[in-house]
């Protein structure tokens, strides 16, 4: 008698990463911030780093990503990840340490924090998910914030002549001496997805490397806080974010350069 | 061990690297800056971390960094320093981190000055931060109390995993006395709810939100009952002189080493009087000084500090309203002369005697 599953082998092509701890979260439908976790946990169960990693969470809509990444997680006061982070590795440094932040947490309130761990060359990992608004205090104006962009606090759309111009961190973080890998990727198509988890694997593989401060900034969709449908704000990301924030490497450490040039 | 002459800011120093303090994170302000210095060399000497971070703001932050990673740990700064700590000081204690923080306070608000004072006094035992919570806050007097407290504010912070602070003033930190340091200490293991990889068991957080609000308040509940542990357990004091006293002196820090010497000259007058020193500001020795006020035999309180009255009203609640309380304080970095307590003193036992006066060359006192 014939069976069917004799002839059938079963290849495992597609599980949840043992980092990712298994829960629904609270981000809205079409978030980017459930790719960018998943990116995270995948690499770092890969890498073999989960036992030994430590996140240092910020304030802002992933306030909550401690419950997600199924590490040692310690949440920071807004902006004072970096610092917070340094605290951790300065005394810990044979594990990878990690900060998980926001354009506002990051960009806003922590830029001084954040400038100063890559000046000193600190050897952890940021992720930094830039969706150019506030999202969990409901849509207001942040740094990242395109010019004319409407939000809850630039309702006439923000004016560059009042509010400057949008702060481009992966530049600014890759012209500082201390940081060893600075990249900018987006996550609005498959394709682009893929190119993101390379560059947060490279980080961090720079901070395995002992190589100083490691940067990934993502283009992220905001689909609640710009009105838009799930697919509308990737598109939005596409055409209006990556013509602003050009997609690159804006430093690679000599002993990363076989990994450079796939962000493009 | 013998005695060697410290300075006050480097005496503390040594002193907590012995109590096996592992990280310090610091930024320099007068007058505490040798606290930082003397770290700087000791800390990087012994292979432990000596970080000068770019603010207060990051300093305390990375504090807290390494006190979830189960460091024992320390900064120092003084007042405008310790003003811009406050947010973290808040999240350090939400989320129960054992953490000492040496204030070297100078004379305020604002940018104020560099001199010795006591205006922090409010701020670091009533309101360090926001939300409901007290540091524990040791104040010494002298440059070896300073020392001694150094390992006791460790333990105190690792035993109840909450904030201790160690206040000195200006003239403390800057002086130089003679005093023995102790003997080095092996650093403590990391604690077992730290923050070192979840290898082998489950995830550890640290963490002070509670989005829900019973949670929170359940939260809140329990370190409400850890505090009323540490009141009943960690009240500390000098009693000088107090046995027969009819009026007693309540000074701390440096105020309390002013108004030792001028009870002592009183005492050679055959002047009744004593000194009453808390050496914990909180929690504060109430029901000591309760009991000082009730025992019959006490006729008056004066209270001097180097602020405009601060303690003050913790020892006005303590003896309630059937003695005078009276104050004597001196602001903006001035010290008090003894013969300026003297004369307090001698106006509190015989009001009608003394004229009030003041002190010559000196228009800044303030009398309550």
């Amino acid at each position: 008698m014939a069976t069917l599953t004799a002839d059938i082998t079963e290849k495992l092509v597609y599980q949840r990463p043992d980092a990712l701890a298994d829960l629904y979260t609270h981000y809205c439908p079409g978030c980017t911030h459930g790719t960018a976790h998943r990116l995270v946990a995948e690499v770092l169960s890969e890498l073999g780093m989960q036992e030994d990693a430590v996140l240092v969470a910020s304030v802002g809509c992933s306030v909550f990503s401690y419950k997600y990444f199924d590490v040692d997680a310690a949440e920071a006061a807004h902006g004072r990840a970096c610092a917070m982070a340094t605290g951790v590795k300065r005394v810990n440094p044979d594990k990878i340490v990690f900060t998980y932040q926001g354009d506002g947490d990051l960009a806003s309130i922590g830029l001084a924090e954040t400038m100063h761990a890559a000046i000193r060359g600190e050897n952890i990992t940021v992720i930094f998910l830039n969706n150019a608004i506030y999202g969990m205090t409901g849509g207001q104006m942040a740094p990242t914030t395109l010019p004319g962009q409407h939000t809850t606090s630039s309702p006439f759309g923000r004016d560059i002549k009042l509010t400057g111009n949008p702060i481009h961190i992966a530049e600014i973080l890759g012209s500082i001496p201390g940081t060893a890998y600075s990249v900018r990727r987006s996550m609005h198509d498959a394709r682009h997805v893929i190119q993101a988890k390379k560059a947060i694997q490279t980080a961090f593989e720079a901070q395995q490397k002992g190589l100083g401060f490691s940067v990934v900034e993502l283009l992220s969709s905001c689909p609640t806080n710009w009105k838009m449908t799930p697919n509308e704000a990737l598109s939005w990301v596409r055409d209006n974010m990556v013509p602003t924030y050009p997609l690159g490497d804006y430093k690679v450490h000599e002993e990363l350069q076989s990994k450079r040039g796939r962000g493009r | 061990m013998t005695k060697e002459l410290l300075k006050g800011n480097v005496a503390i120093a040594e002193a907590a690297v012995r109590a096996g303090c592992e990280a310090y994170f610091g930024y320099p302000i007068t007058p505490q800056t040798e606290l930082l210095e003397h770290m700087s060399s000791r800390m990087i000497e012994l292979g432990r971390t000596f970080l000068q971070a770019e603010s207060e703001v990051a300093a305390i932050n990375m504090v807290y960094g390494a006190a979830a990673a189960g460091a024992r740990v320390m900064t120092s700064s003084s007042s405008p320093g310790i003003s811009l700590m406050q947010e973290g000081i808040s999240y350090i204690a939400g989320s129960e981190v054992p953490v000492v923080i040496v204030d070297v306070i100078r004379g305020g608000p604002g940018l104020g000055n560099i001199q010795p004072s006591q205006g922090d006094y409010n701020q670091v035992t009533k309101s360090a931060g926001h939300g409901d919570f007290h540091p524990i806050v040791l104040a010494p007097s002298t440059i070896q109390e300073a020392i001694d407290m150094m390992g006791l504010a460790f333990d105190l912070a690792d035993k109840y995993r909450t904030l201790v602070f160690v206040v000195a003033d200006g003239s403390l930190g800057q002086m130089m006395e003679p005093a023995e340091l102790p003997p080095m200490q092996e650093l403590r293991p990391r604690p077992t709810w730290s923050l070192t990889g979840k290898k082998d068991r489950e995830q550890n957080l640290i963490s002070s939100i509670y989005l829900g609000a019973s949670l929170l308040e359940e939260f809140n509940r329990k370190l409400q009952a850890k505090l009323a542990i540490i009141e009943k357990n960690e009240v500390r004091y000098e009693a000088y002189e107090l046995e027969d006293a009819e009026y007693v002196v309540v000074a701390f820090g440096t105020a309390a080493r002013v108004a030792k010497t001028a009870v002592q000259t009183l005492r050679r007058q055959g002047i009744p009087v004593g000194l009453f020193r808390p050496i914990s500001l909180w929690p504060f020795p109430e029901q000591q000084l309760t009991d000082l006020a009730d025992n019959g035999r006490v006729k008056g309180f004066l209270v001097t500090e180097m602020n405009a009255g601060q303690m003050l009203h913790d020892v006005r609640l303590a003896v309630g309203r059937g003695l005078p309380v009276k104050f004597y304080g001196r602001m903006g970095g001035a010290i008090p002369m003894p013969e300026e307590i003297e004369t307090q003193i001698l106006n509190l036992i015989n009001p009608a005697a003394q004229p009030e006066t003041t002190p010559e060359g000196s228009n800044g006192y303030i009398n309550r």
